[in-house]
This record gives C-alpha cells, sequence and structure tokens, in this order.
C-alpha cells in the first residue's frame, strides 16, 4: 500500500487518493493542441455538448414515455407534450438535438477527411469515430420508432425488411429482429430497450475509446505541419507562450471551443423555439397505422444519402451498393494510399475527388427525398454509380500523389 | 498567416443552407400539390339575390315537416326529435342543431343547401338518385312562393338567432361544424359530445359503447371513421388544414368528407381549437425561446470575451 500522510488540505487529501493534480494535467492543463487549427476543431466540444443535451433531455422524456403501442403515441403527445411542464421543451430540444448532431457529425467527418486527419497513426480516431457514427445511426433509428407515429410504424417497416436481404429471402430473420411479423409491441420493446440502454452504453464507450486514439497522435492542425510537442510544450512551460506552436487544451483552446459552442447554442435554439418542422416530421404526428401507408416514405435527412444508394437499383444490387456505402468510409485510411497528412488543397487530384464526393452526398441527400420519379430517378441513379466510382477511384487518385 | 475561418464559415453555412433548401422547402414543395386558397368566397355558389325576412323564416323552418322534422334548434327552445345515436342510425350522421348555423356557416353555402345538399356540401359523387340513392337531408323545394325569397328568409331567421360573431368561440365552432364526424380525444370530445367525467366505471363505459354505436353508424355512412383531429394541427400545416376545409376535393379527389360551408371567419376559428388542442404549449413556447435565446446571446458574449482574454497571450 502506498504512503498516505495527514493532509494538509482537502486538495492534497484527494491527492493522495486519487491524484488530481495529475488527472488534471493530463487531461486538461498539459494536453497539449497546436496552434494552428480553426474553429472546425471546435466540432469535438459541440458533439459532446450536443450528447450531454441529448442524454439530459432524453432521461427527462424517459420518466415519462411509456413503450407500449397502445399508449406510446399518447404518452409523447399528450402526457409529454400538453400534460407535463415543459414536457414540449425537453422532446423539442431532444429531437432536434438529434437531428442536429448528424449535422455536426457530417462537418467534423468531412473536416477529417479534408485535412488527413485519419493518416499516420490516427487510424482509430477514425475508425473508432465511424463507429460512433454507426452506433448514432442506430440510436436516432430506434429513438424514431418510440412515438409510434406513421413514419415510426412505416420507417420501421422498411428498414428491418432490408435484413431480408432482397434475393436471399430471409424473412426469418426479418422476423426474428421485430419480434413479431410486422413491427408490434415486440418491436416497439425492444427498440425502446435498445435506445434508452445498449446503444447510449455503446456510445459511451466508444466516446471514451475516440478520446483515448487522440491522445498519441495528437490532435492535427490545418497545415499538416509535423510537430514536436515534446520540444514546443517545454517551451510553452518556460514561459514563451507565444512562441510555442502548441497551446494548453484548457483554459487556452477550451476557451475557444466554449466561443465556437456559444455561437453553437445559438443556432441550436434558435431551431428547438422556432424552427423545429425539419425535425419533428409532421407524418409522424398521425398515430401508426398498419392499414394506411403514407404517400411518402423518407427517412430522416442524415440517412437519405444512402437510402438513394440503395434506392436507384434493383432489389439485390441495391443492397450490395447500400452495403458498400455503409462500410466503404471504414476504409478510409487505408483507401488513400498517399502518406500525405495535410489539407487537401494541397493534394491536386485528392482535392477535386473531395468536393466531388461532397457535392455527390448533398445530390444523393437531396434525391433520397424527393419521389423516385422522372428525372430525379436518373439523377439519383447517376449520383449512386458516382459515389461507387468515387470510392473505387480512391486509391489509383491517391497512389501516385508527389509529396506535398 | 491569413485567417480562413470567415471563408470556411461560408463554406460551411452554403452547404448546410444549400442540404437544408433542398430536403424542406424544395422536396415538400415536390411532394404535395399547392392549393390556393379562395378565401372562404365559395365562388361556384349562386350570390344571395332576395333580402331575407327573419319572421317569416322562422315559419317556414320551424313549420311541421320542415327542417325541424330532424334538426333541433335549442335556443328557441326546439328539442331534438331522437338522441344523437338513433339520429345516426337513421342518417348516418347526427342532423346539426341549427341555433348557430347563421353564424358559422356562409350564406350563400346556406341557401344552396336548402336547395340542394349534395350540391352544396359537393358530395354529389356518393350519391346517385337512379340508384336510390339520395342525401339523407331532403332538399327544400319550395313553400308555395318564390323559392328563393324563401330561402332568403329561412337563412335570415338562421342568422337573426345565432349568437354574434365575436361570440363564437374556437371550441363552439369546431365542435359545431366538425364535432358530429370527428373525435378530438385530447379535448374529451366525442362524436356525441364532450365525455363527462364519471364517478363510476360502468357508466363511463356505458357512455363509450354508444360513442362506438354512433361510430358505427357513421363508419357505414361514410366508408371509414373520420380521423381524430387532435394531433392535426401538427400533423397537417395551417395552410393544408385551412383549403381542406374550404374544400376537402381540392386535396384530395373523391374523399367522403363534405365540404362545410365556413365563413372563413368560422374556419380560423375552427384551426385555433385545433391548434389549442395538438400545439397547446405554442405561447409558452414563443415566451419561453424569446428568454432562452437573450440568455445564450448573453451566454455567447462572455465566451467570446473570455477566449479574447485567454489567447492575448497566445500570440
Amino acid at each position: 500500500m502506498a504512503h498516505f500522510t495527514k493532509a494538509t488540505s482537502v486538495k492534497d487529501w484527494l491527492n493522495q487518493r486519487l491524484a488530481v493534480e495529475k488527472v488534471e494535467k493530463v487531461m486538461a492543463s498539459e494536453y497539449w493542441i497546436p496552434k494552428n487549427i480553426n474553429f472546425l476543431w471546435a466540432m469535438g466540444m459541440v458533439l459532446a455538448i450536443t450528447f450531454a443535451l441529448l442524454l439530459v433531455s432524453g432521461i427527462f422524456l424517459l420518466m415519462y414515455y411509456q413503450p407500449d403501442v397502445k399508449d406510446a403515441f399518447y404518452s409523447v403527445n399528450y402526457t409529454i407534450m400538453r400534460d407535463v411542464d415543459f414536457g414540449w421543451l425537453w422532446r423539442h430540444v431532444h429531437g432536434v438535438a438529434a437531428s442536429v448532431v448528424f449535422l455536426i457529425i457530417y462537418i467534423h467527418m468531412f473536416t477529417g477527411i479534408y485535412y488527413g486527419s485519419y493518416k499516420k497513426g490516427r487510424e482509430m480516431i477514425w475508425i473508432s469515430g465511424m463507429l460512433l457514427f454507426v452506433t448514432f445511426s442506430a440510436e436516432a433509428f430506434s429513438g424514431y420508432m418510440l412515438p409510434w407515429g406513421q413514419m415510426s410504424y412505416w420507417a420501421g417497416m422498411v428498414i428491418t425488411n432490408i435484413f431480408s436481404l432482397g434475393g436471399l429471402h430471409m424473412d426469418g430473420l426479418v422476423e426474428w429482429i421485430r419480434g413479431d411479423y410486422v413491427p408490434a409491441q415486440a418491436f416497439l420493446a425492444r427498440f425502446f430497450m435498445l435506445h434508452v440502454l445498449l446503444l447510449p452504453l455503446a456510445i459511451m464507450g466508444l466516446i471514451g475509446l475516440h478520446f483515448a486514439a487522440l491522445r498519441l497522435p495528437h490532435v492535427n492542425n490545418q497545415d499538416g505541419e509535423e510537430i514536436d510537442f515534446d520540444a514546443e510544450s517545454k517551451k510553452y512551460l518556460a514561459g514563451d507562450k507565444a512562441g510555442s506552436k502548441v497551446m494548453r487544451f484548457a483554459n487556452d483552446f477550451m476557451s475557444k471551443d466554449m466561443m465556437v459552442v456559444g455561437i453553437y447554442l445559438i443556432f441550436f435554439f434558435y431551431l428547438v423555439f422556432f424552427q423545429y418542422g425539419f425535425a419533428l416530421d409532421p407524418v409522424n404526428f398521425d398515430p401508426a397505422d398498419g392499414l394506411k401507408t403514407p404517400a411518402h416514405i423518407y427517412p430522416e435527412w442524415y440517412f437519405l444519402w444512402s437510402y438513394e444508394i440503395l434506392r436507384p437499383f434493383s432489389v439485390n444490387i441495391g443492397l450490395m451498393a447500400f452495403g458498400f456505402a455503409q462500410v466503404i468510409f471504414m476504409l478510409l485510411p487505408w483507401l488513400d494510399r498517399s502518406p500525405n497528412a495535410v489539407p487537401a488543397s494541397r493534394r491536386g487530384a485528392f482535392a477535386v475527388w473531395f468536393w466531388l464526393l461532397l457535392i455527390d452526398m448533398i445530390v444523393l441527400t437531396a434525391m433520397g427525398k424527393l419521389p423516385p420519379e422522372g428525372m430525379f430517378s436518373t439523377i439519383g441513379l447517376v449520383a449512386a454509380l458516382a459515389f461507387i466510382v468515387l470510392w473505387v477511384a480512391l486509391p489509383f487518385i491517391t497512389m501516385n500523389e508527389k509529396k506535398a | 498567416m491569413k485567417n480562413k475561418e470567415p471563408l470556411i464559415l461560408v463554406v460551411v453555412v452554403a452547404f448546410t443552407l444549400l442540404t437544408y433548401w433542398l430536403v424542406e422547402p424544395y422536396a415538400h414543395s415536390v411532394m404535395h400539390k399547392h392549393v390556393e386558397s379562395e378565401n372562404f368566397a365559395y365562388a361556384d355558389l349562386p350570390a344571395l339575390t332576395k333580402s331575407g325576412d327573419a319572421a317569416n323564416g322562422k315559419v317556414l323552418v320551424t313549420g311541421a315537416a320542415a327542417c325541424i322534422g330532424c334538426h333541433s334548434i335549442t335556443k328557441d327552445g326546439i328539442p331534438a326529435g331522437m338522441d344523437a345515436v338513433t339520429a345516426a342510425g337513421s342518417y348516418g350522421v347526427n342532423p346539426p342543431d341549427l341555433s348557430n348555423a347563421g353564424v358559422i356557416y356562409d350564406a350563400k353555402f346556406l341557401a344552396d343547401l336548402i336547395k340542394n345538399p349534395a350540391h352544396a356540401l359537393n358530395v354529389a359523387h356518393k350519391f346517385d338518385a337512379a340508384k336510390g340513392q339520395m342525401h339523407p337531408m331532403i332538399a327544400f323545394a319550395g313553400a308555395g312562393g318564390d323559392v328563393d325569397q324563401e330561402v332568403a328568409d329561412m337563412v335570415a331567421y338562421l342568422q337573426s338567432i345565432a349568437v354574434k360573431a365575436g361570440e363564437l368561440t374556437p371550441k363552439m365552432a369546431f365542435e359545431e361544424a366538425c364535432g358530429r364526424c370527428h373525435s378530438m380525444k385530447y379535448e374529451n370530445w366525442t362524436q356525441i359530445g364532450t365525455k363527462p367525467e364519471y364517478k363510476f366505471e360502468k357508466e363511463s363505459l356505458a357512455y363509450d359503447i354508444k360513442v362506438l354505436e354512433y361510430q358505427e353508424a357513421l363508419t357505414k355512412y361514410m366508408g371509414k371513421l373520420p380521423p381524430d383531429l387532435s394531433m392535426y394541427f401538427r400533423s397537417r400545416n395551417e395552410h393544408f388544414l385551412s383549403t381542406f376545409i374550404e374544400n376537402p376535393q381540392s386535396q384530395l379527389a373523391g374523399t367522403a368528407m363534405p365540404r362545410v360551408g365556413v365563413t372563413a371567419e368560422a374556419a380560423h376559428k375552427v384551426i385555433e381549437h385545433m391548434a389549442d388542442a395538438g400545439d397547446t404549449k405554442r405561447h409558452e413556447r414563443e415566451s419561453v425561446g424569446k428568454n432562452v435565446m437573450i440568455f445564450i446571446i448573453i451566454f455567447a458574449i462572455f465566451a467570446l470575451l473570455w477566449k479574447k482574454q485567454v489567447w492575448r497571450d497566445l500570440h
């Protein structure tokens, strides 16, 4: 056992037992961040804040929500929206945050792609981030089932049908997932469990992994500069704050994080109170009705691009393309053959690839929502093919990239 | 080095707004057909040419074998001939009480309704006289004089007994114009009225059974049970509700729902009642929203000042 002395202060008492000073140094004051980064580097903090908003609002909603097909819609739209004081506020915060969190995730992801932040020892950051994307997607989908409105029911029907895997006709698997022939009580109860327990646990574990993966390779910077963190941090600690290329995580970078968070929250709460329709789809305010298919069934906006990769093809090819789209981002660190970990603007053909991918995904997103008719089907098909071609071409266009 | 942040912000905001515009306003404009409102003018119905005499109208409306054969006028002390459930069993739907018809419904509409119900209600497609399918409301063919004058008199009478427009509450407008076909569970409204608080479950169940019997007749008459409207304010937008009430056929061709013929003012009140049911906390949302925005702007200003202070030493 370690040697304990009589504590001289509360801090000393805690220090002897928990090494709080050491922890504070490791986690904050001597966690070194490069100075040459822009506000896009604050998206991690924005995501953490949004996740906290989701967690807190979710806890309040959980106190009144009833995971029962007879009561679920009522518990959301009457109990929470009308009866419980500020229940509407928690629901709006939860619904809007669930949608906005994906906007920030996409910005965070494309920032990583643009600056090459998945290379040279940062592969695990990318992988854990993509796993977070997958678990967040599952979390969003399972949460969308809970109000048991028309879109919950029919989205649940369509998405679980995907698991029959087209020509393989694995209908037994679909029934096993649903616990019934159609989405019903067993389905709602298990998605409720996934949404409030298993998936949040997985997300919290993965957030831990994501942060841990960042420790050794350090945060990337906007110039692709190789920084000697030991030398630069010594310089900082010696008093040359202005001359050092690095800064403390707290309070130096934290202050900038909070500035971005402040601006983000203005945007966020504006959406919560005044522009929430995009996140709380009107169709889902009709109670689930298995005998009445809505005229247009579409997923939430953040799933539209992958939905549109599934949709323009025949069933089996569509499923293969969809499967491709789900895993391909994960492989980015190896598909990009260039060792250059610098901004895309300095990488020639890769810069073109980056902007084409971004635009293609926006086109896919738009076509995923629009009815698949005439012109829109054609554009959707071309955009889906372009997505596949872009990823297949990536190793070839990065293979011969010049040293930047 | 040049500060790239403003440019990056412009790029992020531009792509975000573009995506938003594509998946929300644009996609919805493609998915849902736009129906222009006609401001409840009912231009297809003939204008009233005669000025009515309420006293004569009263004689016509309350005479034996006239309107009160089926309709109650509680305001003038004329009770319903049968209860709602029995009435629905006979007519498909309980005929409305006429006390406030004069203020809720448009005068042109009432006149046309009296003369040709299926035409005014826009449900001619549901009835074929050759097959013996008649609208349950019998057309008024005249009491011997000038039909147009008589109809104008009847409308004048209905207008004379109705409450003043200002006294018509959103709840009244909804219950009288929509409430005999549509329930509104979140307001405790059933097709046969507001469900009372019962002390004993047996009484409560007895009431529910009456509602079910009424709904059974209504379903037979309409083809399907008209939906509960508790959340319709959130599941449909205001423009949709307004143009749908004005003319259901414009949004949903062939629907069994009749044109209700409400005045613009009454329609406005109906929608307000739907908002009270489906978006109860909208006023609170606006006031809380304003305060939160003020709070968060102050927070952002302090965060900005903190950042400036911390970073002064870093440059």
